[in-house]
């Protein structure tokens, strides 16, 4: 820092009402005092500091050149306390004495410098506070920073004091060692797998895509474990499935049975569907039976038909009833179904304890079939349903018969639409049995008469047995009994006290009794006494007698025609009768079992043109009806031939305004 | 399964069955009645042709399903049931 520049400061912070000239001698006499340290302190540090050595005086141009003699005189100043420059005629105005005053005093202080400083105490409260103000800035300063950049060198000038003075250090952390490590999973597995889509299998998709989605949404609803129950189910029967592999093929390798035996009986079954025997022509009137199918089942070889029933929907089913009607000879019973498809094996097979009596399949509903037994249940079959248990039982119900049932009759379903039939037995009782719910409730309808022969006193104790029963086809609250004493009740289920008439009809057991299937007022009665008798329900003498020379044990009436029925006998024979033929002997009369068979039921197939008869071996022959044994009226030329029910009722009613 | 044995034993026993084959779903022989041989050329060739024809019945209408396939030759009558899982091959000669 140089002198000269000194000075210059010094001048410049001069109070502008100092004078400046009665001051400059002072001036002088610094300068050459300082002058002349400078010289020496020169030449002090020439000694030591090489690089000071040029440095020399410089003095301003404007200097005065003064002489030796003048440089060495002695100027006296003196210091006075007084201000050259105050004023000494200040005066003021004074209210107290009303007039203008000196004023004697005055400030005598000249300031010749005043610098104010810039420094302040830090434990002053204006230093706190402006420590606490340059946090704050550096803070926002510091975020300033990164926003704006040009803002920042105006106010980080006061921050940064010496831009040097700082401190670089490095140091080197260790580093952590590069580590690689890799393995191998195994690959997943791979196929190929290549499938042609087609329509069908893209439906078969989407129809087991639907069933899932059904089956999922109701297992929604219960609970996780059953879900889990059912898979295991599933699993399970996957796995029985697995096992049990050839179950499923029960239904195919049935019909494969059908068609094995198609084919083993073609001839048969070609005869049962075209033909006609043309030998007919020749016969006149009289006709023939055609043998078709023979069914037989092992194990019912001992045991006789009891009982033949079609089912009325299925026209080539049916069922046979097996027992025996020989009271020495009472063991088991049996229950089979055969269809004209299969006539080596039966369809249905049920056992029972005690011989089969009667049967009889509901139209409807052609999986209830109701047996009765001869020790006097009855019970009720589900086809549906392969066990020998039967759905219904009598066996515990205290209206069972005391003893065989003969005859068991399906009715319509009752107001209550419960199934019910009716049954007669030996016991003389008449008795309706209605299915509710899961047992068999029976309702006693009537009872027989007893026979004249017995004394009085044992009427109320021996029965009179009733063999048959058959109701009105029209007026279905009517019905026929048979009785072992030869008489036929016709009765009204809405009577129960007595019964509306009584035929004197044969002179041994009735074996059956038939309504005309078309007329209302004509049944037929069969019995052991060699007899079949026509009756009009309103006579009580029969219409037509036949005698057939041997037990009849059936009688059955065509489906087709009103005019025709056919019995069977005990010697074997087949009878057939067309009363709008011939009034007075069979058009048929045909041995179609061995000698010593016992022919013992006849049964007509609703639709078509075949008989069965059931003998005393469990064997079930079927039969053709030859042409002329189901002859239609002749068709005359340009004349609709007249078909149905009333020219059938004509049939009968021209036949018995004949003769009477 | 009893009723099931108990079916084809009875078809087995009828007049001119030569035999019963019972093959599964690809086409392997489970149960025969006939010689190796003959059984394993029946089920191999008879699978195919049940394909294909199942396949032209379902592909005429997809609700459609092939139940049953008869092939009369001269000499028999090969019977073909289809299921599922399983078919069920049957040789009659039906002139026996």
């Amino acid at each position: 820092m140089s002198v000269s520049y000194k000075v210059g400061t010094v001048k410049s912070k001069q109070s502008p009402n100092v004078n400046t000239q009665p001051k400059a001698p002072v001036v002088k006499g610094v300068k050459t005092t300082g002058k002349k340290k400078d010289e020496e302190e020169g030449i002090d540090t020439a000694d030591g500091e090489e690089w000071m050595q040029g440095k020399t005086l410089v003095k301003p141009p404007d200097q005065l050149d003064l002489t030796e003699e003048e440089l060495k005189e002695e100027i006296t100043r003196v210091l006075t306390a007084n201000n050259p420059n105050a004023p000494q005629n200040v005066v003021r105005y004074s209210f107290k004495e009303g007039c203008y005053k000196t004023i004697v005093f005055v400030d005598q202080m000249a300031i010749h410098f005043e610098l104010e400083g810039n420094l302040v105490h830090k434990e002053s409260d204006e230093g706190r506070r402006l420590m606490a103000k340059h946090t704050e800035r550096e803070d926002c300063g510091g975020d300033e920073r990164l926003e704006n950049v040009p803002i920042k060198p105006g106010k980080r000038e006061q921050k940064v004091t010496n831009q040097f003075n700082f401190i670089d250090r490095a140091s080197q952390t260790l580093n952590n060692l590069p580590r690689e490590i890799s393995c191998q999973t195994e690959p997943p597995p791979r196929a190929n797998f290549s499938a042609t889509a087609n329509q069908w299998e893209i439906y078969d998709f989407y129809v087991e895509e639907l069933q899932r989605r059904e089956k999922s949404k109701e297992k929604q609803e219960s609970q996780f474990p059953n879900k889990e129950e059912d898979r295991s189910k599933k699993k399970m029967i996957q796995a029985e499935a697995q096992s049990d592999d050839i179950s499923q093929l029960a239904k195919p390798a049935e019909i494969i049975e059908r068609m094995v035996n198609q084919n083993i009986f073609d001839e048969v079954a070609q005869d049962f569907m075209y033909f006609e025997d043309a030998a007919d022509e020749f016969r006149g009137e009289k006709g023939t039976l055609l043998p078709l199918w023979k069914f037989q089942y092992d194990k019912a070889k001992g045991l006789s038909v009891t009982a033949l029933c079609w089912n009325h929907i299925y026209s080539d089913l049916f069922a046979v009833g097996l027992g025996s009607y020989e009271f020495t000879q009472q063991e088991r019973g049996m229950l089979l179904f055969y269809t004209l498809k299969n006539p080596s094996f039966p369809e249905f097979i049920f056992n029972t304890d005690s011989g089969v009596m009667c049967v009889d399949i509901h139209e409807q509903l052609s999986y209830l079939v109701a047996v009765g037994l001869y020790d006097g249940c009855v019970s009720v079959y589900d086809l549906r349903k392969k066990s020998d248990q039967p759905m219904y039982n009598s066996i515990a119900s205290s209206g069972k018969h005391t003893g065989a049932v003969w005859q068991v009759k399906w009715q319509k379903d009752d107001l209550d639409s419960n199934h019910n039939f009716f049954s007669v037995s030996t016991d003389g009782r008449v008795v309706s049995w209605t299915l509710v719910k899961h047992e068999i409730v029976f309702t006693d309808i009537i009872k027989l008469p007893p026979v004249d022969k017995v004394p009085d006193d044992l009427k109320n104790v021996v029965a009179t047995a009733g063999t048959s029963l058959d109701f009105h086809k029209q007026k279905d609250h009517h019905f026929l009994v048979g009785t072992e004493a030869g008489k036929i009740h016709k009765g009204s289920k809405y009577y129960s006290s007595k019964f509306l008439e009584m035929y004197d009809a044969h002179f041994m057991t009735v074996s059956c009794v038939r309504w005309n299937p078309f007329h209302p007022n004509v049944f037929i009665s069969c019995g052991w006494d060699w007899m079949v008798k026509i009756w009009d329900h309103t006579i009580n003498s029969p219409v037509f007698t036949f005698e057939l020379k041997s037990s009849v044990t059936d009688v059955a009436w065509s489906p087709h025609s009103s005019t025709v029925f056919a019995a069977v006998t005990a010697d074997g024979k087949v009878h057939v009768f067309d009363l709008s033929i011939n009034k007075y002997e069979a058009l048929c009369q045909q041995k179609v079992v061995s000698k010593k068979t016992r022919l013992l039921h006849i049964e007509f197939n609703p639709v078509h043109p075949i008989i069965i008869v059931g003998d005393d071996r469990g064997r079930v022959i079927s039969l053709k009806l030859s042409p002329n044994l189901r002859k239609k009226p002749k068709e005359k030329k340009g004349q609709e031939l007249p078909k149905g029910p009333e020219v059938e009722i004509a049939k009968m009613e021209q036949l018995l305004s004949s003769l009477r | 399964m009893a009723e099931v044995e108990e079916t084809i034993k009875r078809i087995q026993s009828q007049k001119g069955v030569q035999g019963i084959i019972i093959v599964n779903a690809e086409g392997i022989p489970i149960k025969s009645t006939l010689d190796n041989t003959s059984t394993v050329q029946y089920a191999a060739n008879i699978h195919q042709l049940l394909m294909k024809a199942r396949g032209i019945v379902r592909d005429i209408d997809p609700q459609n399903d092939l139940t049953f396939l008869r092939v009369r030759s001269k000499k028999n009558e090969i019977m073909i049931a289809p299921d599922k899982d399983y078919f069920l091959i049957v040789i009659q000669n039906p002139t026996e």
